[in-house]
């Protein structure tokens, strides 16, 4: 349903999108991460048609948004990044104003405006003036305004910026539910609502996508994924060192702590002994009599790959 | 009705109801008739003259008043949309510029149209004092309403430069300033004195004042409404140029 194709935005002498290219099939949550300034609401402003690409092509089903506009905005509901609206008008006000844009007509729009104003819990605020409601409220406001029409395609900047807990929970919940049926992109800082509801997530550093998966795959590119991590008690942290060394499926392996508790991470030899690692371990373990308290494989996590994808060479600090 | 005159008629009816969900309206209206009164009855001398004819104390003024107040009703147009952000939202709705320029330009024109339409009573005392002309009155209105217009659309376009709506009000009120002295008389007879006739005749030519006087006269013209036609359709075009930059850069 979305298709970018070698985006380039230039702003003067600076490249702020340089060449990304995606495609979001149509039941994929696409989660878009970066650091602050990374070219993520450039890139969404110019797949909705805010702001013209200086190169590259945009398409939202069969339509181009250069060649017509019109017809690609129909396909989208979008919310972008301070989630404005008319301060000036009722909630309602606000509503119906969008839902006509949108082209529904009489019956449609009160049955529209009803159900988004259930959906997004603004049915205590509907004849209050825009300009007296919370952030919180303001923002499911206009988040309302973009599924108002029922859109094929929905892109949203920080849907879940400035919410409570409550309000986040039930806005991850809208775009999972939405999200079986349609094409959603959104971008956000926080990882775990990647992994709670994307299908696939894209890192987008300084303007170039430089990864792009599953959750799991990108979790799995973290160093220390894969590894698995022991303790146990009782035993000379040397001692578990060298055997742990013995085994055929390990590789590196570091040991830390005094006999009344020593934890050791050991990481797997090469990347096809990944599932043996665990189990290997757990037999030497009870071949041993180790008494061991924990043992778990490290599935890697995403603000790892995050901050080693994103860091610049220079701030990257070893952990 | 077809997609864009609806698109249209949406945005205008926002915009129209945004003028009266505000005091804005209220205090513009009520700023308005107590200046036209002002000017038309002390200024004016409008029983002094003694003639049956809103020609010289009424519409006289009128450009002098429309180049704060015209101003004034439209500079928010596009700079709070731009401050705001709803510029965003508003430009990735299936709604084209032009469509979203056209309805907000109609929307504080129908405003304007609604304050004069309120100066009402000067006609009925005119008409209860003597025997005016009722063609000349009408053209009047007519031009004045036309003369709003031209200003209106300057400051639509004023107003999508910036995203300061004092900066916008500033810069149309130079800018209908121009549009008054270049063919204002006592600027022209000045003019004349070191500059080519022909010449004179042309910076009059961009001025609002000869087209506007032949509306005051009674006299509605092709030319003039072309002009201030042209006027419109040009600051419009202006806009959308604006805009366009706007998403560009």
């Amino acid at each position: 349903m979305i298709h970018v194709e070698n985006l380039i935005k230039e702003f003067g002498p600076k490249r702020a999108v340089n060449g990304v290219s995606f495609t979001v099939k149509r039941g994929e949550i696409l989660g878009f991460l970066g650091p602050n300034g990374a070219g993520k609401s450039t890139t969404m402003r110019m797949i909705t048609g805010f702001i013209p690409p200086t190169s590259g092509v945009v398409r939202i089903g069969n339509f181009d948004i250069a060649e017509q506009p019109i017809e690609a905005k129909k396909l989208i509901g979008y919310l972008p990044e301070s989630a404005p609206c008319y301060s000036d008008m009722t909630v309602n006000g606000f509503l119906r104003f969008t839902a006509e844009l949108r082209g529904l007509r009489g019956a449609a729009i009160d049955t529209a405006v009803a159900k988004v104003a259930g959906m997004c819990f603004l049915e205590g605020v509907l004849h209050q003036s825009v300009d007296t409601l919370s952030k919180g409220y303001r923002h499911r406001t206009c988040f309302a305004q973009s599924i108002l029409h029922d859109p094929e395609v929905l892109v949203l900047d920080e849907p879940t910026d400035g919410l409570d807990p409550n309000q986040k929970h039930e806005v991850r919940q809208i775009i999972k539910r939405m999200g079986q049926t349609k094409a959603i992109i959104f971008s956000t800082h926080i990882l775990e609502e990647v992994e709670a509801c994307c299908t696939r997530a894209i890192i987008i550093d300084r303007g170039s996508v430089v990864a792009n998966g599953t959750p799991s795959e990108l979790k799995s590119r973290a160093e220390n994924a894969g590894s698995v991590s022991l303790r146990v008690h009782g035993i000379a942290a040397e001692t578990l060192r060298s055997r742990l060394n013995a085994l055929s499926v390990a590789g590196k392996v570091s040991v830390q702590g005094s006999a009344e508790s020593v934890t050791a991470r050991i990481f797997p030899r090469d990347r096809s002994v990944n599932g043996e690692l665990a189990r290997a371990v757990a037999d030497a373990a009870v071949k041993e009599g180790w008494k061991f308290d924990e043992l778990h494989t490290e599935e890697g996590r995403l603000d790892d790959v995050f901050r080693s994808i994103t860091l610049p060479d220079s701030v990257k600090v070893r952990d | 009705m077809n997609e864009s005159l609806r698109n249209i008629w949406t945005i205008l009816k926002r915009e129209l109801n945004g003028y009266f969900a505000s005091p804005v309206a209220y205090v513009f209206i009520v700023i308005f008739l107590l200046l036209n009164g002002f000017f038309t009855f002390m200024l004016g001398g409008f029983f002094e003259l003694g003639e049956a004819s809103l020609s010289r104390p009424f519409f006289n003024w009128h450009p002098w008043l429309y180049l704060f107040l015209v101003p004034a009703a439209g500079m928010r147009l596009w700079a709070e949309e731009r401050r705001v952000g709803t510029l965003e939202l508003l430009l990735t709705m299936p709604v084209s510029p032009w469509q979203a320029i056209v309805g907000k330009f109609l929307a504080s024109w129908a405003f304007l149209a609604i304050s004069l339409a309120l100066t009402f009573p000067v006609v009925i005392s005119v008409f209860y004092l003597g025997h005016p002309d009722g063609g000349a009155i009408f053209a009047g209105y007519v031009g004045s309403l036309l003369l709003a217009g031209a200003y209106l659309a300057v400051t639509v376009a004023t107003s999508a430069l910036t995203r300061n709506q004092v900066i916008s009000f500033i810069l149309s009120v130079v800018v209908c300033f121009f549009l008054i002295l270049a063919g204002w008389e006592p600027v022209t007879s000045l003019l004349v004195r070191w500059a080519h006739p022909d010449l004179v005749e042309l910076i009059a030519s961009f001025s609002v004042m000869p087209h506007f006087a032949s509306f005051q006269r009674g006299v509605v013209d092709f030319r003039d409404l072309l002009f201030f036609a042209s006027v419109i359709v040009f600051s419009l075009f202006g806009t959308s140029v604006i805009l366009r930059n706007l998403r560009g850069a």
